[in-house]
């Protein structure tokens, strides 16, 4: 009774983590304001923390780059299963603007499983939210399959 | 004392941006703080060699995302000068509204950071919740909240009617009341000044020859501000640098919250003096062989932009100079002798764009 009630809590009321990996600061900015009383996605009982042990959706910004790539599996490996992933902006996805700079790696997808990618430079708050319920889809569903 | 050694980022809660701080600490009080930092380098100045110059517009405004405006303004000054394009003065008025509208979503955003720092969250929320009004502005008049992308060279390439100004103008004198209802709690407010007098203090001559620059230097008493050159549409506008003494955390937060007020009077200036005019001069060839710098007064401080042309469409150089790396020294100077739960504080009083620092 207790593991169903988990079960629907998690993919109810996910804890999301950002995690900005090289971006400009536009996307973070608006991952930020969709926590901030216009857009305020606490009602739908997303919570933003600081640590990824405590996350269920990852959210990542920006290009990766050689330093940073490392950091972000670390963030990711350190999340507990199921997980979901969501590249926010033109460099999450695949490095936009700054795909042919030295020191890109490229999108988010070429370190870590992405599960949706919302597009835009900068992707709007309405994007990301978006994103994120979509996210929640897959996340569930993952919920489910991890039983 | 034993030493600790805390390491502080890359990812933290406090910090929008990966930055790295190894906090050598002996009992609570920090005795050393060494920056590592290459989180965000991505190597853009290089991608002047693929992108034409028209093109690095696009790029220089993503040096950085909160002040995008004002990086495009200064990259497409110095191509100016360098081509010898006469800018309509509609354009560069047009530039100083746009400027210090991201100016004042700049300092909004920051303000409602810093509370956050020291635990404040309503008050993170009330700033945030003000800005988006000036996001509005932005997103009608040129089409994207965030990175604006007017700018051309040789001028802007949208404006603003008659009906939008007298809209931005309403809307400003809203923005105006609601932050001057936050000015008691920022600035008097007994828990704000608990976490800011006195915490993270940078004296005058420190601030001066560390080459601090932007509101953490006007914080400690030097009254420098590169809007007093009068660069582009500036000219026109009266305008004087606002100076607090103490230098410390509270000083920096209440130069930002009074050039707050100060970018809005700004805008108002600049909408009475609108020229009518051309938006954009017929740009024409490519950059001839020379050398240009360019200075401009970001949100957070001096931004200095070199170029070297050499004839053809790409640059043969392009280098930034950002003003949160102007900052990084003296804040290494602020934080050995202060508290563990100072730090996030004072890291946060520069206002660190670390896009902007490392690009």
């Amino acid at each position: 009774m207790f593991g169903s009630f988990i079960k629907k809590s998690r993919a109810k009321s996910p804890w999301i983590i950002h995690f900005d990996c090289g971006s400009c600061n536009g996307c973070d900015i608006e991952v930020l304001a969709c926590l901030t009383p216009l857009y305020d996605v606490e009602r739908f009982g997303v919570v933003n923390v600081g640590n990824p042990k405590h996350a269920d959706v990852l959210l990542v910004t920006g290009t990766v780059n050689h330093r940073n790539k490392k950091v972000l599996k670390n963030i990711y490996d350190q999340m507990p299963e199921p997980k979901a992933v969501i590249a926010i902006g033109a460099c999450g996805n695949t490095g936009g603007v700054f795909r042919e700079a030295y020191n890109v790696v490229g999108g988010v997808d070429q370190v870590i499983p992405v599960d949706v990618y919302v597009p835009g430079c900068p992707a709007k708050p309405e994007a990301i939210i978006d994103g994120v319920v979509v996210g929640l889809g897959k996340f569930a569903q993952k919920v489910e399959e991890a039983d | 004392m034993a030493t600790t050694v805390i390491p502080f980022g890359p990812q933290h809660p406090v910090l929008p941006e990966p930055v790295h701080l190894t906090l050598k600490v002996e009992d609570e009080i920090v005795k050393e703080a060494i920056p590592a930092l290459g989180y965000v380098h991505r190597g853009l100045e290089k991608l002047a060699d693929i992108r034409d110059y028209h093109q690095m517009i696009q790029v220089c405004e993503r040096v950085c995302g909160i002040c995008s405006m004002i990086h495009a303004v200064c990259y497409s000054q110095a191509i100016e000068e360098l081509m010898g394009v006469e800018v309509p003065k509609r354009a560069q008025v047009l530039r100083v509204i746009w400027s210090e509208l991201h100016r004042t979503h700049s300092h909004l955003l920051w303000l409602g950071l810093f509370a956050d720092a020291f635990g404040f969250e309503s008050l993170f929320m009330q700033f945030w919740k003000i800005r988006e009004r000036i996001m509005d502005i932005n997103e009608a008049t040129t089409g994207s909240r965030v990175i604006v992308s007017v700018n051309v060279i040789g001028g802007v390439r949208a404006d603003l009617s008659p009906e939008q100004i007298r809209w931005i103008l309403s809307e400003v004198d809203i923005v105006e009341k609601e932050v001057r209802a936050l000015q008691d709690t920022i600035m008097n407010d007994y828990t704000v000044k608990a976490r800011t007098v006195g915490v993270g203090v940078l004296s005058k001559e420190n601030a001066y020859l560390l080459g601090a620059a932007g509101p953490t230097l006007r914080g400690s008493g030097v009254a420098q501000d590169m809007r007093m050159l009068g660069y582009g549409g500036y000219s026109e506008i009266d305008f004087e640098p606002v100076v607090e003494t103490s230098g410390d955390c509270w000083a920096r937060s209440t130069v930002r919250f009074r050039e707050t007020l100060q970018s809005m009077d700004l805008v108002r200036q600049a909408i009475a003096k609108l020229p009518e005019g051309e938006l954009a001069a017929k740009v024409k060839g490519n950059p001839p062989e020379g050398e240009v710098y360019t200075r401009v007064e970001q949100p957070r401080g001096e931004c200095v932009y070199y170029i070297k042309g050499n004839g053809t469409k790409h640059l043969d150089r392009l280098r930034i100079r950002t003003p949160t790396f102007a900052n990084i020294p003296p804040l290494l100077a602020m934080l050995p002798g202060c508290e563990l739960a100072d730090v996030p504080v004072i890291v946060l009083s520069i206002d660190p764009c670390i896009s902007c620092t490392e690009r």
